[in-house]
């Protein structure tokens, strides 16, 4: 099967369970259940290959100019992580559908099982780094998910934002590094970055690169100091810790350091990082975990001893402590896995998971008792199961190993963790199965069914055919994965058997069992004085943290944004006109080029007529009324100097928006206050002007230097105005522009208008839905209203003139192409005719009239110029890539046609739909019942007349 | 020609950052008009001014065009602040309406809000 397919079919698989969950749990357990075996015996089908040492690529470009492709492969190390992924999943799946109750929304349960599935096979299998990191966050975000599932429960939320900070931090730390790894290697594929260990070594990006890694590594595999939020992720469902918190998600930063092993490890700083990292928290959660009463804490510090010891052996740096690493990467999965099972076991029938209410289990739950104990013996590292195998070796490895000078410091911290780890192992025996009965269990202690035991009975007969034959049974798959980790070469001689003779390992290994068993005899002393020392409390320092860092972040955002527009909007101006002056200090103006063009009597007065009506704006415009009336009058001088300034289309465009944009402001001022109080003193309002005459002068100032000289750089736009009739068919270059060069831009634009509008209807929704409704009901009008709202001249007028305007529109956007007009002013032009009814016959008579919903034609629009642009693709073009021709009808002269005039089609539908969505939006404020929807008209001579007469229908 | 168009191009904007730096909803969105209306001049004005030189091709004649390349975009610019100030003028009116207070600067928040409890 293909890699694809196997990191893609947990993820496909994911969407099942949440939909069959409608038909019952069993069918939404058998779907994520079902897409695992494939996925799993899919992985199967290449162990001939993996086995024989080859390796299996599968690889499509995407990004290659940026590095970022989708390229898998699988070795003797991914194999080996992706069959513990698959096969262990199979087992939780199983498990967790008895486990959760009726009440647990199982198919969400296992669509956020799939999903962490597929993101951890994606890591396994991914070649690519970038991918990898994709993968990487794909867990730590699905692991958030599952750890907050019960999300009833404040331990849960508060242990998934716990990991996933911790997680997540660490993930942009590795980021960072991993980007330095690819930058030194000039590769982000695995398969070359592991054929660079000289380049990589000899860098001086070689320690960040490596910190930066291990940071990602540390806190996603739980290592000292970062150990604290393994713990707290024990509130989620027992499934969920025995896969993500055992098995799989804490083993990925292990996973890391081994894929990454052939080209970081070796140097000294590896060393003295990972492998005292690794050994401060094997001591550090061997110890804790002994005196922790809740069986699933014990269990989770229990785990974080267990990575460190991983860590400690790929810190290492030799070729046998990596064979190490593996082959306890084997049994740790194997043995905690079932662990966790039997606790969840436990919990699920005692009622309890509290080591002091529990004790006696034996007698009544016979079948987890054997599986409990075998598990737990071989984590304490008993013969001859396989946890004792893999402890041998480690403890062999400590044995050589010089730390600082010192040969004595790392075995004999290494047997005292192996010794409190023999000690917490065998407490989770006694303490919970052995001991007298008890009489006050909160449930009712006994076996479960059969589908909640197999899963762990069968890892647990695992662990004891590994222990015995270990040679037969995992010395093929360690030796593959090892072979991978060391990057190829011979792997130095070792034997998986259980006797090696009377090695220092064996010695140290009794020494660890007898003081594990002196420990569980002095345990109840020992927690009286743990319990009265001070220890300090992760979670508390960590709240202590985050509850610090919102505070500062607290502070800034509340200094920077209290909320006062206005001193938002002076710093923005100050600053900008700072960075301009800045700017012109900076450089040197160049000398003016042009000469001034001497204006005619026109243009002087309309300046006059502008400046006049803005002094005015400014001067009064707390009549609100007023300053409306003044904005059109410098809208109208503004389109007449686009006029005058060869720019006939900018002129068309400003008129028509100017008409929409004043009845707009107008419909919003109907329900505003009319008048602008005075409230800021007067050396306020002097600061204010200061500002603005000065941006004022900044902005002046620059046209005025950039009018008086020539382009710096030769212009685009010759190009523009010798293709447009060649390449676009129009002489209009500005609409030419519009619909074909710049098509794309137009494209996008029309979709912004639209969401405009759309997000103005919405805003519409939410505030009529709110109490505002009953307020504009019951609002008395704060201005006298006209005695006839709807004036028969108006409706009359109007109604004549809507075909009129129409025809202007429809010749506007026809003669687009080749002389002013096109699809945006025509539109404009239309809305406007439509708007004019709405004003003249009233908002309900119009709504009553209304055919199409406004946003179906901004839709329809937009899809018309999509559609017209993806025609391109049929004539092998690119995008939007336009096309024209002549038509010869013999009575009729000789037309072009142009696919440009189809797109502007669609530009045309957006900017009527647009522009009538949002005034339609605004009128609805107005809109009282009881509006007539028959006659527009108060007063109607015709209608007086029916009536008398009685012909009206 | 020149002096007109740039000194009308800071009149303009002077009066719209004045508008913008007022205390009520409504004179802010007058300034944003004010200054919708400056920077279309302004980015219409980069193209350099030429009057009778539309750029309209003429098959007959060769005659002189001004640039077509900041119409295209000024008329992109038009429309769209016509959307934007429709938005602003929307949140506005229903900012007003559901507080009946058209002031902008934010009232000041009691102790305690926003707290994740």
């Amino acid at each position: 099967m293909s890699l694809f397919l196997i990191a893609a079919l947990p993820f496909l698989g994911a969407v099942f369970p949440a939909l069959l969950i409608r038909a019952g749990r069993n069918a939404a357990a058998s779907a994520a259940g079902l897409t695992t075996l494939l996925a799993f015996i899919g992985l199967m089908l290449h162990i001939p290959a993996v086995f024989r040492g080859e390796t299996v690529y599968a690889a499509v470009d995407w990004l290659p100019a940026l590095g970022v492709n989708a390229h898998f492969f699988l070795d003797g190390l991914g194999f080996l992580f992706a069959a513990m992924i698959l096969g262990i999943g199979l087992l939780i799946i199983l498990y967790a559908r008895y486990y959760l109750s009726r009440e647990d929304p199982m198919g969400q349960f296992y669509s956020y099982l799939l999903l962490f599935q597929g993101a951890m096979v994606g890591i396994v299998l991914s070649d690519n780094i970038l991918l990898l990191l994709v993968f990487w966050e794909l867990t730590s975000l699905s692991s958030f998910l599952l750890i907050g599932y019960w999300k009833h429960l404040p331990e849960g939320r508060q242990g998934a934002r716990m990991a996933l900070t911790v997680t997540g931090s660490g993930g942009l730390a590795m980021i960072a590094g991993m980007l330095m790894l690819g930058h030194i290697a000039g590769s982000y594929d695995l398969s070359v970055i592991l054929q660079n260990k000289e380049a990589i070594q000899s860098s001086d990006l070689y320690l960040p690169a490596l910190i930066l890694i291990l940071l990602g590594a540390f806190t996603k595999s739980a290592q000292f100091p970062f150990h604290f939020w393994l713990p707290h992720a024990m509130a989620a469902p027992t499934p969920v810790s025995a896969y993500l918190h055992s098995a799989t998600m804490v083993k990925a930063g292990l996973f890391l350091m081994a894929r990454l092993w052939p080209v970081l490890a070796g140097t000294p700083e590896w060393f003295y990082i990972v492998a005292t990292t690794g050994l401060v928290t094997m001591l550090v959660g061997a110890v804790i975990a002994l005196f922790k009463d809740d069986l699933k804490a014990l269990l989770a510090f229990s785990t974080v001893s267990h990575l460190g010891l991983i860590t400690m052996l790929l810190g290492f740096g030799t070729k046998i402590a990596a064979v190490a690493a593996v082959f306890h990467i084997i049994n740790h999965a194997t043995f905690k896995a079932a662990l966790f099972m039997t606790a969840g076991i436990v919990d699920h029938e005692a009622g309890t998971r509290d080591i002091k209410r529990l004790g006696g289990l034996r007698h009544l739950m016979p079948v987890t008792f054997t599986i409990g104990m075998v598990a737990a013996l071989s984590m304490a590292g008993i013969p001859p199961l396989n946890g004792f195998l893999s402890k041998e070796m480690m403890l062999e490895e400590t044995a050589h190993t010089i730390w600082n000078g010192s040969h004595l410091i790392v075995p004999a911290l290494a047997t005292v963790a192996a010794l409190f780890s023999a000690a917490y192992s065998f407490r989770f025996i006694a303490h919970v199965f052995l001991g007298r009965k008890r009489d006050d269990y909160p449930g009712h202690p006994h076996d479960p069914n059969t589908g909640m035991w197999i899963g762990p009975a069968f890892l647990v007969v695992l662990v004891v055919l590994i222990g015995l034959a270990s040679a037969k049974i995992a010395g093929p798959m360690v030796a593959t994965a090892a072979g991978a980790v060391t990057g190829g070469g011979e792997l130095p001689y070792y034997s998986l058997k259980l006797w090696h003779g009377l090695t220092p390992a064996l010695y140290m290994s009794v020494a660890a069992t007898i003081g594990g068993l002196a420990l569980l005899a002095l345990h109840a002393p020992l927690q009286r004085i743990w319990n009265a020392m001070p220890r300090p409390e992760a979670k508390t320092i960590f709240d202590a943290l985050i509850g610090a860092f919102t505070r500062l972040s607290q502070f800034v955002t509340e200094g920077l944004h209290n909320g006062v527009l206005t001193r938002y909007a002076a710093i923005m101006v100050a600053f900008t006109v700072a960075v301009g002056y800045f700017a012109y200090r900076g450089g040197a103006l160049g000398t003016e080029t042009r000469q001034l063009q001497e204006p005619g009597m026109l243009p002087v007065v309309g300046w006059f007529a502008l400046v006049v009506a803005t002094l005015f704006i400014v001067a009064k415009h707390r009549n609100r009324l007023l300053a409306l009336v003044l904005i059109g009058v410098v809208g109208l001088v503004v389109s007449m100097a686009f006029n005058y300034l060869s720019a006939p289309d900018l002129a068309l465009t400003q008129i028509s928006v100017e008409v929409v944009t004043i009845i707009l402001m107008l419909l919003a001022l109907n329900f505003m206050p009319k008048e602008t109080p005075v409230e800021t003193p007067a050396l306020a309002r002097l600061r204010d002007g200061a500002i603005s005459v000065v941006a004022g002068l900044g902005a002046g100032g620059l046209i005025y230097a950039l009018l008086m000289r020539d382009f710096a750089f030769p212009t685009i736009s010759d190009f523009h105005l010798a293709n447009s009739y060649k390449g676009g068919g129009g002489t209009n270059v500005v609409n030419v522009i519009l619909v074909d060069f710049r098509g794309y831009d137009t494209f996008g634009e029309i979709i912004v208008l639209g969401i405009a509008a759309m997000v103005i209807f919405a805003l519409t929704e939410a505030v009529l839905a709110s109490k505002v409704r009953a307020y504009l009901l019951n609002r008395k009008p704060d201005l006298p209203q006209a005695g006839d709202s709807h004036p028969l001249m108006m409706v009359v007028a109007t109604r004549v003139m809507m075909p009129l305007a129409l025809m202007v529109a429809a010749y506007i956007f026809f003669r687009g192409h080749n002389l002013p007009g096109g699809g945006f002013i025509a539109g404009l032009v239309a809305a406007i005719a439509i708007i004019m009814q709405y004003m003249a016959s009233g908002f309900a008579w119009a709504t009553e009239r209304q055919r199409y919903p406004y946003h179906a034609i901004i839709g329809s629009g937009v899809l018309i110029a999509a559609a017209t642009g993806m025609g391109a693709w049929f004539n092998g073009m690119p995008f939007l890539t336009s096309d024209f021709g002549y038509i010869h009808w013999p009575p009729l002269e000789e037309f072009e046609w142009a696919t440009a005039a189809l797109f502007d089609l669609g530009v045309f539908l957006a900017v009527v739909g647009a522009v009538l969505l949002a005034l339609e939006s605004l009128s609805r404020f107005a809109w009282q019942p009881g509006m007539s929807t028959e006659h527009a008209m108060d007063i109607n001579p015709a209608r007086d007349e029916a009536v008398k007469t009685g012909t009206e229908g | 020609m020149e002096l007109l168009v740039a000194s009308a191009v800071g009149i303009l904007t002077a009066a719209g950052v004045y508008l913008i730096l007022r205390r009520r909803s409504f004179p802010v969105i007058l300034g944003l008009s004010l200054l919708t209306y400056a920077v279309n001049v302004f980015l219409f004005a980069t193209g350099r001014l030429a009057t009778g030189a539309p750029p309209i091709l003429n098959k007959y004649e060769e005659v002189a065009y001004t640039d077509p390349l900041p119409q295209a975009l000024v008329l992109t610019a038009i429309v769209i602040s016509f959307g934007m100030t429709a938005v602003v003028v929307m949140i506005a009116l229903g900012a007003y309406l559901s507080s009946l207070d058209d002031r902008t600067a934010m009232p000041a928040e009691p102790d305690g809000a926003g707290d994740d409890a």
